[in-house]
């Protein structure tokens, strides 16, 4: 899958760090010379501060709302949101992947509804869930899930089929009931595929749950980014640019870092650099 | 006749979902306004599909999505093999992609507006800028994964640099690049549905939102489907195509 080399291309990109401080520097420097060139650009006059407010507006901007407390409040609303729905659709998607692999009846009801939905924009289906359940958290959680789910399931499924036959016949052998198969031999086998699901969901969490608070408001990123572009305040939008660029960037190296701590007895752990 | 019959027994559960969502709706179990029946809906859609107006929003869309994808291919399949190939490229660029994959494509939503108001330059720019990394990451690990004793073959047969990239390293770079355009596609409905709801003055998403709140329900149930399958029979019809263009390997 395109998304797991993404991903290790990304843990890749982090064995970097454990080099010299010097290193880190020059690993970082091109994003350095990137902000400066902002900065200068900005007070060279050749754009308009409304297309592109300086970089020292925008971080004045975000120490303001630091200190006032609305970061704190705007971010971690945000996060609330993206976090519940992207915690909801991982037990839920996990459990209904169990679920299929093992009954041919759960399979023949789902299996259709999710090669259908898993391409949809359902991002489209938003209108109506806010007919539904109203515009306030309910309906942003539920739209998070609903849009998260689909690659943990299929990535559950996956990972158990995907078990040696092997391994199941040995400890079958042992005695294992379908119980102890499923929590001691099925579910950890499948474990590197199901948290590349997860791996995968998590952006889509944190882009929906943006999504909604633009189109519905109420606080959060999306919604105070909503307002300053309606005000044509681009120091309040550019702020909001960074503040989730920064949380989406921690977001997915602690998900990078959970990967290695649950799979430290993995093979894969001991690969510094493939897959 | 064996192979229509298992794939109606395959799709079945479709179909027993669309009877459920009619026999409710028609029973009055749920209130009229938030589930109209599928019947009515159905109705609905071919009124619209009658009217003008439909088929521009829906041509206006279309276009967004085929303008900024088009370009966040080509750009960034020209990025990516560029990192692959190149050392000062890659230096550079390393991370700038890795702290701008993460960012949620969806924030930018109200920049682009900001930058290019409510038409559809700011839609394509905005499908481009969040569809172009996935085909850059997938150019990137394709060029990558070229075999080193092909280059060295094509090298010692005389081939120029340029060759050797348009020859020897961009084919090997297909199937991923495919890959990542894929993921592309799937993005760029997302981005497109979000900003013609947010910000936009036409476009099928701009539609839902109208008909919703115009409180014609019956008709935006109509066009929030029409735009889960476009995006559907988008991925089925890509999927189709690669396929075809792997035939090779």
């Amino acid at each position: 899958m395109a998304m797991s080399e993404t991903l290790s291309y990304l843990r890749r990109g982090r064995g970097v760090r454990r080099h010299s401080w010097r290193y880190t520097v020059m690993a970082w420097l091109p994003l350095i010379v990137l902000l400066i060139a902002w900065e200068l650009t900005t007070r060279s006059g050749l754009v308009t501060p409304f297309m592109l407010p300086p970089l020292s507006a925008v971080f004045g901007r975000i120490m303001e709302d630091a200190a006032s407390g609305d970061l704190l409040t705007t971010i971690g609303t945000t996060l609330w949101r993206a976090l519940m729905g992207f915690g909801i659709s991982a037990v839920a998607g996990i459990a209904l992947g169990i679920l299929i692999s093992q009954y041919k009846a759960v399979r023949w009801f789902f299996d259709p509804i999710i090669s259908v939905g898993f391409p949809m924009p359902k991002i489209a289906f938003l209108p109506i869930m806010i007919l539904w359940l109203g515009l306030f958290d309910v309906s942003k959680i539920t739209m998070i899930a609903f849009n998260a789910i689909f690659p943990v399931v299929t990535a559950t499924i996956a990972g158990i089929e995907g078990v040696e036959k092997q391994i199941i016949w040995s400890a079958q052998n042992l005695g294992a009931g379908r119980k102890r198969l499923m929590w001691d031999v099925l579910l950890p086998a499948a474990l590197p595929q199901i948290l590349t699901g997860l791996q995968v969901a998590l952006p889509i969490a944190l882009i929906v749950g943006i999504l909604t608070e633009m189109a519905m408001g109420g606080y959060g990123v999306g919604a105070t980014m909503q307002t300053a572009s309606r005000m044509a305040d681009s120091p309040g939008v550019f702020a909001g640019i960074i503040e989730i660029a920064i949380v989406g960037y921690v977001l997915v190296q602690a998900m990078a870092f959970i990967r290695r701590r649950l799979l430290m007895w993995h093979p894969e752990a001991l690969d510094a650099t493939a897959a | 006749m064996a192979r229509w019959t298992a794939s109606l027994f395959r799709y079945s559960p479709l179909l027993i979902l669309a009877a459920l969502w009619e026999a409710v709706a028609q029973l009055g179990l749920v209130a009229r306004s938030a589930l109209p029946p599928l019947s009515d809906v159905i109705k609905a859609w071919f009124a619209l599909a009658v009217t003008s107006d439909f088929w521009f929003n829906a041509v206006d869309s279309l276009y967004r999505t085929f303008a900024g994808l088009a370009l966040a291919v080509v750009v960034g399949a020209a990025i990516g093999i560029a990192m692959a190939s190149s050392k000062p490229v890659r230096a550079v660029l390393n991370p700038i992609v890795e702290v701008f994959y993460p960012l949620p494509k969806s924030a930018l939503i109200p920049v682009t507006a900001l930058w290019l108001g409510f038409g559809d330059m700011s839609k394509i720019l905005l499908i481009f800028l969040g569809c172009m990394l996935p085909v850059t990451l997938g150019a990137y690990n394709g060029a990558r994964g070229s075999e080193q004793t092909l280059m060295w073959s094509a090298r010692s047969l005389g081939a120029s640099r340029w060759r050797m990239l348009m020859d020897v390293v961009f084919p090997s770079a297909v199937p991923e690049i495919l890959n990542g355009v894929r993921t592309a596609l799937a993005t760029s409905f997302v981005l497109l549905v979000s900003s013609e709801m947010i910000a936009a003055r036409s476009g099928l998403g701009f539609m839902i939102g109208f008909l919703g709140d115009g409180g014609n329900f019956d008709a935006m149930f109509a066009v929030v489907f029409t735009v889960a399958f476009m995006g559907f029979i988008a991925d089925r019809l890509y999927q189709y195509a690669m396929q075809r263009t792997l035939q090779w390997r």
